[in-house]
């Protein structure tokens, strides 16, 4: 469904110093330097795949994205969707796919949804009555009811969120890019969207790349994962023994009655900040429930978060420490 | 084409939708219009006398480019800076992205994505004015001087969408199109006033290089009878002339759009 081959994109930006002075110096002689967003990126998705995309900031996870929606030519290499070359951007192609930006939304910000979804049928040439069913079917996958009919602006971010999913599969395309689709939502909502995305691939064997910075989006969907660093690609592969090579510890986040004592916390992991009574210790996987529980008899806990740290930190000490 | 009607008509009732979620505002900019038509009406009064004329022009016939003029400033109310002002915020938060990605022209979507109704009672005022302008002026409304009236107001518009597009088109490259557009504005503000009343520099400026003189002075001309079917054709000419440009140039900043973005 998707092949890509050897792709690159190589980005030309300005280089100016700070200050006043540079901003001379750059206005009378441009300085630029290129930037290799994507090197000689290689893979290919087979229909019906749910691909994770992994990645720090500033990887090229977005650009590849962009360039396999048509968005940005690439600079080099070979990139087919679908059948198609997506950067000639033809009717036939648009229709087949979607791309859902966390950051960004489609819908209209003043209108009910349902506005925005009549103008997406329209714009997809979509016959009203397919439309109206297709709505209700993936309304009630989405859990989405009477917020179909509430300005957007009175959504709260994870109705909103999926809305947008809504609005972005109405005409039911075959390969969906999903750019942090569960981006700043709360864990509920998370997971409801995530459940969403695994029932909408089962039933519609649709093809799925996705990027975020939950590891557990990745977890919970992606039994294969792609892992790029500086534009290019470390990991092609299953997500077992990935996950845990990736986050062999997890972040336990207290805090205490009274400042704590380090010499006290050492014994029970890695500690990662202490300031005053709140406290992060990293904690290996298979020690967690019986280092919790000694903790919680230990000492005199007000509050404590057992999360996985961010899919930032854990690449980039994958990175330090040589192990991609 | 059916699917570009449908589509459109959808765009248009989905404004109205908008802009009635703020029914204040459509009252305010209603008070807006006639404050600024009649404040413009009693500048132009200042420079007239009992019988004097401007630079060769009657009070009537200055009234029919006043008119004019007002309806141009109400297309570009109702039509031109709701859609095409919209463009440098699409490139600035990135969702052009979703225009592009629609199986629909994007140029198409840019320039007709909404409406905004309250610049239409500025359309119906300056249609009047120019209707009681001509008639003050003695001339004879016919079937074909109609026609010719409707098609120089749809060549103007043509001409004025075409400048202010690609205006809006290169904000791709300096995403602020530092308010370029305000620019346009005055200068279109210009044509209030007919042509002859400017220094020579300047009306050869507004009829070759920016036409603003097709869209109000010429149009009265014709009309007055002391234009004919050259000047006619000139403006229809022009008109094509700036769209094609206007079509050419965003196909070509598209090119350039998404060989960069990121």
């Amino acid at each position: 469904m998707i092949q890509v081959d050897g792709l690159n994109k190589i980005y030309r930006v300005a280089e100016k110093q700070p200050g006043f002075a540079g901003t001379l110096r750059h206005f009378v002689r441009r300085r630029t330097r290129d930037v290799m967003a994507v090197q000689d990126v290689s893979f290919s998705i087979e229909p019906g795949e749910m691909v994770g995309f992994l990645g720090a900031n500033g990887a090229g996870k977005t650009t590849t994205l962009k360039m396999l929606c048509g968005l940005i030519h690439p600079s080099g290499g070979r990139v087919e969707v679908a059948g198609f070359s997506p950067q000639r951007r033809q009717a036939d192609f648009l229709r087949r796919i979607t791309l859902v930006m966390g950051q960004k939304q489609q819908l209209l910000w003043d209108l009910p949804p349902m506005d925005s979804l009549r103008v997406n049928a329209a714009v997809y040439g979509i016959p009203e009555a397919v439309a109206q069913r297709r709505i209700r079917d993936l309304a009630d996958l989405l859990e989405l009811g009477e917020e179909l009919s509430r300005p957007v602006r009175k959504l709260s971010l994870g109705q909103r969120m999926k809305a947008e999913l809504l609005a972005a599969l109405l005409h039911e395309p075959e390969v969906l890019f999903l750019d942090e689709p569960t981006l700043g939502l709360d864990v509920n909502a998370q997971a409801r969207v995530r459940q969403f995305l695994a029932e909408y691939n089962r039933r519609t064997g649709a093809t799925v790349l996705l990027t975020s910075h939950y590891m557990a989006d990745i977890t919970a969907l992606c039994p294969r994962v792609l892992l790029i660093h500086q534009g290019r690609l470390f990991h092609d592969g299953p997500l077992e023994g990935l996950a845990e090579q990736l986050a062999p510890e997890r972040e336990v986040r207290l805090e205490l009655e009274s400042p704590g004592e380090p010499e006290a916390l050492a014994g029970f992991g890695r500690i990662e900040r202490m300031e005053g009574c709140e406290v992060r210790l990293l904690v290996p996987r298979d020690q967690l429930t019986e280092v919790v529980a000694q903790l919680l008899e230990r000492f005199p806990v007000r509050d404590l978060d057992v999360t996985d740290p961010p899919i930032e930190e854990l690449i980039g000490g994958l990175f330090r420490q040589g192990r991609v | 084409m059916g699917r570009y009607w449908r589509t459109l008509r959808r765009f248009w009732s989905t404004a109205l939708a908008v802009q009635l979620e703020y029914q204040a505002n459509v009252l305010i900019e209603l008070l807006a219009v006639a404050m600024s038509l009649s404040g413009s009406l009693f500048l132009l009064s200042l420079f007239y006398g009992p019988d004097q004329t401007l630079g060769g022009w009657s009070w009537a016939q200055a009234l029919m480019v006043q008119g004019l003029y007002t309806v141009f400033d109400g297309m570009a109310s109702t039509w031109l800076r709701p859609n095409l002002g919209a463009i440098v915020t699409h490139v600035r938060e990135g969702t052009l992205d979703f225009v592009l990605l629609k199986p629909i022209d994007s140029q198409f979507w840019l320039s007709l994505r909404t409406l905004s109704p309250a610049g239409l009672p500025e359309i119906g005022l300056g249609l009047g004015l120019l209707a009681w302008g001509s008639l003050q002026a003695g001339v004879v409304l016919t079937i074909p001087s109609l026609c010719i009236v409707l098609v120089m107001l749809l060549a103007g518009g043509l001409i004025l969408y075409s400048l202010w597009f690609l205006i809006a088109a290169t904000s791709i490259w300096f995403v602020k199109t530092w308010n370029a557009t305000e620019v346009l504005r005055a200068l279109l503000a210009s044509g209030r006033y007919p042509l002859n009343a400017y220094p020579p520099a300047l009306r050869v400026l507004f009829t070759f290089v920016l036409p603003v003189a097709f869209l109000t002075t010429i149009p009265a001309k014709v009309l007055l009878d002391s234009a004919g079917t050259p000047m006619l054709l000139a403006g229809l000419g022009l008109a094509v002339v700036f769209f094609a440009a206007a079509r050419s140039f965003w196909l070509f900043a598209l090119r350039f759009y998404t060989s960069a973005s990121s």
